[in-house]
Parts: structure tokens; sequence; C-alpha cells
């Protein structure tokens, strides 16, 4: 009897341990807050525009955290959760645009712009510069013989002083 | 002048001539993008008569239902979210419309928006919903119905032009109702 007694006793603790054990467990594979916020800022509110999803307080943003949560517990990696969200929900989720297809033009067009820019201040400039140098060149072609005299005659004062 | 400098000129008169024309190509379609933008951010939403965009649901069930495929019948796409507070106000009475419906070639398609599945199947169980119901997936019937919030129906006519919407909720079985027998007639 009292063997059995013992038995029992000695089942009971074994028992109790396991589930302490798988508890703790249990706990160290749920992820913090800091984990499900740290890809939540990667995400947009749906419903309140501009408003990372970690600081919004809408019951959307509550249960999309919430399934954060679920994903990284069941061993989903970081890109995987935001490329599911990004399926499920559309790009507008992210906080930029991705480089592909007609959101390609966000990322080239300032760089085009700013080339053609360039392009037409060096034109300005060539154009402002031009009309002196034409002026000079005319002058000395033209041969005027009054303009000519007067020239030579400018020169040679400015030679004697 | 000589033939040389003459010929220069030309150069670069023609250079400069091309210069302008692609300056002014790119600025025409820098502004021609940001017109087609505006105008698309700010068509408003969809008006009566207006063809229905055909969009195919996935839904909850794993089926893949494609409305242009239902040409010929009344369909009611409900657009909806568990954590839409006005939502709830018409999803009993859109289920008995369905009930009403369902056997005289009324199609009702639940799309929930911006949801995540396992609230979205709690709030379909909440509240009884057997019509078919699935997720906007990438938010596209959401942008080609140009949809401002949650809830909006829209009912299409047999011949795929929209018959009707609701912006916000229905206020009674009633409107729901009216609103179908409008279809219907069509």
């Amino acid at each position: 009897m009292r063997k059995r007694i013992q038995a029992g006793v000695s089942v009971f603790f074994i028992l109790m341990m396991l589930h302490a054990t798988l508890t703790v467990r249990a706990q160290e594979e749920q992820p913090t807050d800091d984990e499900v916020n740290a890809i939540a800022k990667k995400l947009y509110c749906p419903v309140c525009e501009n408003t990372p999803l970690d600081v919004c307080g809408t019951q959307a943003c509550i249960d999309w955290r919430t399934e954060i949560r679920l994903k990284l517990s069941a061993g989903w990696s970081e890109d995987q959760i935001i490329q599911y969200f990004v399926d499920q929900h559309g790009a507008q989720v992210l906080p930029e645009p991705p480089a592909e297809g007609f959101n390609l033009l966000v990322y080239i067009l300032p760089l085009v712009i700013f080339l053609a820019g360039i392009l037409v201040l060096v034109q300005a400039l060539r154009t402002w510069r031009k009309p002196v140098e034409e002026e000079s060149t005319t002058a000395q072609e033209v041969g005027d013989p009054y303009m000519s005299r007067m020239e030579e005659e400018l020169r040679k004062r400015q030679e004697d002083v | 002048m000589t033939d040389q400098t003459m010929q220069n000129q030309e150069a670069q008169s023609g250079a400069r001539g091309w210069g302008v024309f692609i300056a002014w190509a790119l600025i025409i379609g820098i502004l021609a993008l940001l017109a087609f933008g505006l105008l698309e951010a700010n068509r408003g939403p969809m008006r009566i008569g207006e063809p229905a965009p055909d969009f195919v649901l996935h839904t909850f069930d794993g089926d893949q239902i494609d409305t242009s495929t239902l040409r010929g019948q009344v369909i009611l796409v409900n657009v909806w979210a568990s954590w839409c507070t006005t939502c709830v106000y018409e999803a009993e009475d859109l289920e008995k419309a369905y009930q009403m419906y369902r056997d005289q070639g009324v199609v009702f398609l639940g799309v929930d928006w911006s949801d995540t599945e396992t609230k979205a199947l709690e709030y379909l169980q909440h509240y009884g919903i057997t019509y078919l119901n699935g997720p906007d997936l990438g938010g596209r019937i959401y942008k080609d119905y140009r949809i401002k919030g949650v809830p909006e129906t829209f009912i299409i006519g047999p011949d795929g032009l929209l018959s009707s919407m609701q912006i916000g909720a229905y206020a009674s079985l009633d409107e729901i109702v009216r609103s179908i027998e409008v279809a219907l007639d069509s």
C-alpha cells in the first residue's frame, strides 16, 4: 500500500515538473511586443493614412499586430510576414512603393528632372555668353573703315599712355 | 564669316533644337502623368449606370468566383471589415435579404477589406452570414470600385452596369430589398 502511495506521489511530482517545463517553454516561444513592433513599424495602417502600424490604436491595427504575433509564433520570418501583408492588402501597406513596374517612375523621374535641369542651365549659360563674343567678332569682321580707324587711334593712344 | 563657322553654327542650332524638343517632351510627359494621377485620385465614387469592374473573389472556403461569368444575374457586392463598427448594423439584414433572394438568381458576395482571416471568420459566424465571402486580395476591388471606407454596397444589374450603391450601412432590410428589386426590374 505504502509503495503504491509512493509511486502515485512520484508520478504526481513528475507530471507537475513536466507541466512547469512545458509552460516555461511555451512562454519563451511567445514573441515579445518589441519583436512584434519591429515588424509593425515597417507596415502602415490601412484605415488612418500615414500612420505606422506600431503606433496606431485602431481595431484594424490591433488585429494586424495580433496577426503578426501569430505568424511569428508559427515561425515566419520578417520578410515572409511583410510579403504576406503586401499580398493580402496591397503595396500601400509599405512605407514606400516597391521599385518595380509603374512605381519605377517614382525613383527615376527625380533623377531625370535633375539632369534635365542641369542641361537647361548649361544651355542658358552658353546663350548668355555667346552674344558678347558675337558682338566683338562682328565689329572686327564688318570692316567698316571709320570703325577701323577709330579702333586704331584708340589702340595707339593706349600704347602712348 | 567662313563656311566652317556657318556649318558649326548650324550643327549647334540643330543640337539645341533637339535638346529643346526633348526637354519639352519630358515636361509634357511629366505634366500628363501628374494630371492622370490627379484625375485618378479625384474621380469620386462610382456612378449609377457605370460598368461595374469585374473581379475574382477568392472565398474563405477556397472557391473562386469570377463576376464576369455572372452576367445576366443581379450581384450584390458588400464591402465590409470585422473591425468596422457600422458594418454590424446591416450584417443580419444582408443575410436575411440573401435568404429571400438566393433562389431568384441574385448573387451575394461579401468582400472583406483590410482584415485578418481569423477575425473575419469570427464575424461571419457571429452574424450567421452564409453567402460567399472572401478577402479583397491586394486591395484591388477597393481601388477598382473607388471605395472610400467600409461598409459600401454595390448592386450590379444583369447587364453588368451599376444599378445602385450604398455608402455606409443600409438602415433597414426594406432598403436592401428595394435596391435589389430595382436591379431585378432593369
